[in-house]
């Protein structure tokens, strides 16, 4: 399809809204993205026409919901290119997805004195379960510094990578700072040691083509709530030959084959990871958010979103008080500021007043904004159903808050 | 000096509010109280005296003058710091007990409830369920 950002805009019911007596400007998306008519529809038909427990029922809305359940898993597959739909993992989130890998992958491969990498742009999602690995295991945790850019210094991970190098943990586009990072080259590093990589995409797959056997990474996560999909819904991909070998991480129904009181054997992949009753809806509505990008095309998104970055970059950066905290060359429609010295929870207040939602602190991201001696900063993070018309509307904004504030 | 109540205070914060038709207005008059106000002395700006919040840091000391309770407090954002301005001057110099039981809507009639929405955003909250508690356990001693 040709890309026309009013149709667009129409398929979001929300940005009809005003907030404060002002049309809603929404840039924070990196927290979570709108959801398309088709989403909320997808998951209203669901409740209403074929709600059932999936995998176990004979009867017809049992199977249908299975089918529906499955045909998403699918999708999802085809959509980040994984060769096998065993190797989609469905999870609450990317946070569940990093903690199932740190606390499984770690269970069985990991053990006192080996080391994993992170970098100093982590998001706490994926640092916070490698330090409860490492406070029951005793691994190491090695941190990849950041440069001033906000770019990952390459030469340091290089240097980081040891005979104990056990796992490298990365995220693919940082949150707080936009930066795109070189996973790929990473991963090659890593390889070459025979070093498995996981990759947060969290912040990437809403933005650009994701192709995991392309990347070559081990492990892939995200959320759905960040692809235009439900929230509680998200995927770990993971090359079949960790996932087999790796424990389950949790026990209940439907991830086992067999129980009795001696011995219990655990169902396939995915099965296996997948406890309990699933976000069955999620799962749905999160299918039909993949078919939406599908339809507008990934490729139409990644390049309007790049324009819209460049038409804010050179917009904010005309105003002189205004500084931006990330200025990666590769980076995705995130823009992380600051305005002289005011506080950033002064000016995100001042902003939605005026109907712009950005989200101001530290982005879930406390190391890297401590690495930049900063209390925080305002982030705006654009979507491709945002406009043009309202980046001016954020300067004018910004313009505001200086003049309220200075 | 006369010792208003909490009450007739808080009206008076909510008919001086009245007369702002203007949202921006309103918070530059926040800001202003925020900016003038020196509200505590920078040796109670320690680790112990810190309330926690997630975005803005809020530090409240307090102090029992002749049977009244007298606070003080800092943010590093002025949002926040024009509004704790608010909250002392409604809670300071009153008794534990009042204070302890103060209802504290004026916030919501001047339009500033959101402020409250979050604990861990700004602090705020944090730092009036602070100020109760500090009230209570005085109270509690009589």
């Amino acid at each position: 399809m040709t890309f026309d950002v009013n149709k667009i805009r129409n398929d979001f019911p929300i940005l009809k809204q005003k907030i404060n007596g002002k049309p809603l400007v929404y840039f924070d998306n990196a927290a979570t993205s709108q959801k398309p008519q088709i989403v909320i529809d997808t998951l209203r038909k669901y409740y209403e026409e074929y709600n059932s427990n999936i995998h176990r029922g004979v009867h017809f809305l049992s199977a249908k919901a299975t089918d529906r359940y499955e045909a998403a898993r699918n999708r999802i597959k085809e959509f980040i290119n994984a060769d096998k739909s065993g190797e989609i993992i469905f999870t609450k989130g990317t946070t569940e997805a990093i903690n199932l890998v740190a606390s499984s992958y770690g269970e069985k491969f990991l053990k006192e004195g080996d080391e994993v990498i992170i970098s100093e742009m982590e998001h706490h999602s994926n640092i916070v379960p490698w330090q409860l690995l490492r406070d029951k295991k005793k691994i190491v945790l090695k941190i990849i510094p950041v440069s001033d850019s906000g770019e990952i210094i390459f030469e340091e991970f290089e240097k980081l990578i040891s005979k104990k190098t056990k796992f490298v943990s990365i995220v693919h586009i940082s949150n707080s700072l936009g930066t795109i990072n070189p996973v790929q080259e990473m991963i090659k590093v890593a390889h070459k040691h025979k070093i498995p990589v996981l990759v947060d995409g969290a912040q990437s797959v809403p933005h650009s083509q994701i192709d995991v056997r392309y990347l070559d990474c081990d492990f892939f996560a995200f959320s759905g709530h960040k692809v235009f999909g439900p929230t509680g819904i998200g995927v770990l991909y993971g090359k079949k030959e960790f996932l087999e070998k790796m424990p389950p991480y949790q026990g209940g129904g439907d991830m086992i084959k067999n129980v009795t009181f001696e011995k219990t054997t655990y169902n396939d992949l995915p099965y296996k990871f997948e406890a309990g009753t699933p976000n069955v809806a999620g799962v749905i509505g999160m299918g039909a958010a993949i078919d939406y990008i599908n339809f507008v095309g990934m490729g139409n998104i990644s390049a309007y979103e790049k324009e819209l970055l460049k038409y804010a970059t050179e917009k904010l950066t005309q105003i002189p008080e205004l500084r931006i905290i990330g200025t990666a060359k590769r980076k995705a429609s995130v823009i992380s500021f600051l305005v002289g010295n005011i506080h950033p929870y002064d000016a995100g207040i001042i902003l939605d007043q005026l109907g712009v939602a950005v989200r101001t602190g530290v982005h879930c991201t406390q190391p890297i904004i401590d690495r930049f001696k900063i209390p925080g900063t305002v982030r705006a993070s654009f979507s491709f159903y945002n406009t043009k018309e309202e980046i001016d509307i954020l300067e004018y904004g910004i313009k505001k808050v200086i003049k309220m504030l200075k | 000096m006369e010792n208003f109540t909490i009450q007739e205070i808080e009206d008076e914060i909510v008919s001086e509010f009245e007369m702002f038709t203007d949202w921006s207005d309103k918070y530059e008059y926040i800001i202003e109280l925020g900016k003038k106000l020196p509200l505590i002395d920078e040796k109670y700006k320690t680790e112990v005296n810190k309330v926690q919040g997630c975005q803005s840091q809020v530090w409240l000391h307090s102090d029992l003058e002749n049977g009244r309770l007298i606070f003080s407090a800092d943010s590093d954002a002025i949002i926040t710091k024009g509004l704790i301005g608010l909250l002392i001057r409604v809670l300071s110099n009153q008794k534990p007990a009042d204070v302890a039981n103060a209802k504290l809507d004026f916030i919501e009639k001047i339009g500033m409830k959101e402020h409250l929405s979050s604990t861990r955003a700004n602090g705020l909250v944090s730092m009036i369920n602070h100020m109760r508690r500090i009230a209570q356990k005085e109270a509690n001693k009589n």
